[in-house]
């Protein structure tokens, strides 16, 4: 990948209209999952902006790339990506979360460019794993991402799908883990230690990957690397901050599911769009 | 009168920093939802009685099983969405079927969880509980009633189920001896209609009354809290008296207090019975008070549904 390539200063720009929109959203519906959403908003901008094929005028298009957000709290960052993308009216961010919208608290088929209602944690590495099988099946090319969440990596069905992947040798389909270092309760590592997360994937046979998840040169070369790989799945852990770009939410496990309000919302919003 | 409002999980996290006094057998075990629940100020009090055991709910209520086979009663808690939405294999098979001495409490049961959407509203699970042998499954209607059943199930030996709503609702019961495992209260006589309900629809039930009674019309008001064992002769009785039941819950209406209402009643005196709940469909992202409205769990729909029984009678 020819680095010159990359369009950098889009993607900046892309990812601070979603900071913008996640923030705005969350403190509007007076509720949802802030600090998950900020901190992948780099690794859905390198997605939705370089990597993936896809067409927001035709969602159903059956060789589009597909990206299945395991972690469906992240839904604000989600939904804010897809329109930015053109799948929907930005307009439409504001009704997050109220009653008759389509934009529901946790990812939901009726939006599209979802691919997948993650929400019960530890579902949409597997549901990947079948969308990529899929692909296999029927030849197509086109490739799987599966973001995932640290905290959720607790769950067993992770790993059960961690050990199907490399046995069907999905190179068609890359993992990302949104290496954060905190879920609801607390740190990770003092929840349940999740260290050393890179060796368990490797023991399960993965081709294993680690990031600066803010850093879009380093996420897209991933992206490349991943795509080049034969026989085998690759996993990229993205180290990342929680609660990005708000110095008041980075590091506090409280705006894991805590929403601004909307007076300090502005003034982010502000200096952010500045910036 | 000013109504009262309390929420359950505060209640039930109460009885248990007092039940873990009482008994130092009293374990806690939660799934990374432990600050939400306030099960977390038992794990402040009793750090050496506590597991949070991540995201993990299987895993949770495996162990819960271990521990309740080394003479321990866990108390097992997380959002009713996963518990026993994420595990029913290891509640039916490490639970039940032994008969362990495990308390299943869940939190946030029903549409009422409000904007995270039909992902984390569990409109099924008293039904499947309610279908697994052995199990007690027990719905409180108020703060007060909370305390008092989760500390009868402590003290009764077996499975339990309790499920609690997240918002804070208007407080029924003012003394918390009131109520009793397995026999359901009689909260309002009257002879027209019965209304058998259960958790935060109780509340609704008694205002239904209350509207029936400016038409002339005289309902009684039963909390069934314990769906299972169902107390069919209170619910038989007032079905003879009556000759007609409306049953309400924030559940699906097949298989949870309205099917085991309907099962207990055809058996033994069949009267008329219209079943108020979620009319078999997920829901959706909303504030509780508008998803109450739109599917169907108001005081409302419990007056409409009794009127249309006696007005077909
Ligand atoms: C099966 C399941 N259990 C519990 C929850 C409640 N829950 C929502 S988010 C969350 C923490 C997730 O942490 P992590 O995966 O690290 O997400 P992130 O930090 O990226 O927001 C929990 C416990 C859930 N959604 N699904
Ligand atoms: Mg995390």
């Amino acid at each position: 990948m020819e680095e010159q390539s990359i369009p950098i200063g889009m993607l900046l720009q892309k990812a601070a209209k979603i900071r913008a929109h996640i923030l705005e959203m969350v403190a509007e519906a007076k509720s949802g999952h802030p600090g998950g959403s900020l901190s992948a908003v780099e690794i859905l901008v390198s997605l939705f902006f370089y990597k993936m094929r896809h067409d927001p005028k035709r969602p159903d298009w059956p060789d589009r790339d597909r990206f299945v957000l395991s972690k469906g709290h992240a839904a604000p960052v989600l939904y804010s990506t897809l329109a930015e993308a053109g799948y929907l009216p930005t307009s439409e961010l504001k009704t997050l979360r109220k009653i008759n919208s389509r934009l529901q608290g946790h990812p939901d088929h009726r939006v599209p460019g979802v691919e997948f209602p993650g929400g019960s944690l530890g579902i949409g590495l597997s549901a990947a794993i079948g969308m990529a099988l899929a692909g296999k099946v029927d030849k197509k090319e086109y490739r799987v991402y599966a973001l995932l969440g640290d905290g959720e990596l607790d769950e067993g069905e992770t790993w059960e799908a961690a050990m199907a992947a490399p046995k069907f040798k999905l190179d068609n389909l890359t993992a990302i883990v949104d290496r954060n270092g905190i879920q609801q309760d607390g740190l990770t590592e003092q929840i349940m230690p999740m260290e050393p997360v890179g060796y368990k994937w490797k023991a399960f046979n993965w081709h294993v990957l680690e990031v600066d998840g803010f850093d879009f040169r380093q996420v897209i070369d991933a992206l490349e690397k991943a795509e080049s790989m034969r026989n085998r799945p690759t996993v990229i852990i993205a180290h990342t901050i929680k609660g990005k770009g708000v110095s008041f939410m980075e590091w506090d496990p409280a705006y894991h599911g805590k929403a601004p309000d909307k007076d300090t919302v502005r003034k982010l919003v502000k200096t952010m769009l500045e910036e | 009168m000013l109504v009262q409002l309390a929420s359950m999980r505060d209640a039930y996290a109460e009885v248990l920093l007092e039940l873990g006094q009482e008994d130092p057998r009293v374990v806690v075990l939660g799934a990374d939802t432990s600050v939400s629940i306030k099960t977390s100020l038992f794990g402040d009090r009793y750090p050496d009685r506590f597991f949070n055991v991540g995201i993990a709910e299987a895993n949770m209520m495996g162990i819960a099983a271990g521990l309740a086979l080394a003479g321990k009663i866990p108390f097992v808690t997380t959002y009713a969405a996963f518990v026993p939405g994420k595990c029913l294999d290891q509640i039916r098979n490490a639970i039940a079927y032994p008969n362990l001495n495990v308390k299943i409490v869940s939190s946030h049961g029903g549409l009422t969880v409000g904007p995270d959407g039909a992902s984390h509203q569990t409109i099924e699970d008293v039904a499947t509980m309610r279908a697994v042998p052995r199990m007690h499954v027990v719905v409180p209607a108020d703060a007060p009633s909370t305390k008092s059943l989760v500390a009868q199930a402590c003290r009764t030996l077996g499975p339990f189920y309790i499920r609690l709503s997240r918002p804070s609702v208007p407080t029924i019961y003012s003394a918390s001896k009131d109520v009793e495992v397995g026999k359901a209260k009689m909260l309002r006589e009257g002879s027209d209609i019965g209304i058998i309900a259960c958790g935060i629809m109780v509340n609704e039930a008694m205002e239904a009354a209350e509207t029936l009674s400016k038409t002339g019309i005289s309902a009684e008001v039963v909390d069934s809290h314990t769906v299972k064992p169902l107390d069919s002769e209170t619910i038989v009785r007032v079905a003879r008296k009556t000759g007609a039941l409306v049953t309400a819950e924030e559940q699906n209406v097949i298989g949870g207090l309205g099917g085991a209402v309907a099962e207990a009643i055809t058996e033994s005196h069949p009267v008329p019975i219209s079943r108020v709940g979620v009319r078999d469909t997920f829901g959706e992202s909303g504030e509780h008070q508008e998803l109450m409205v739109k599917y169907g769990l108001t005081s409302k729909e419990i007056a409409r549904a009794a009127k249309q029984l006696i007005k077909s009678r």
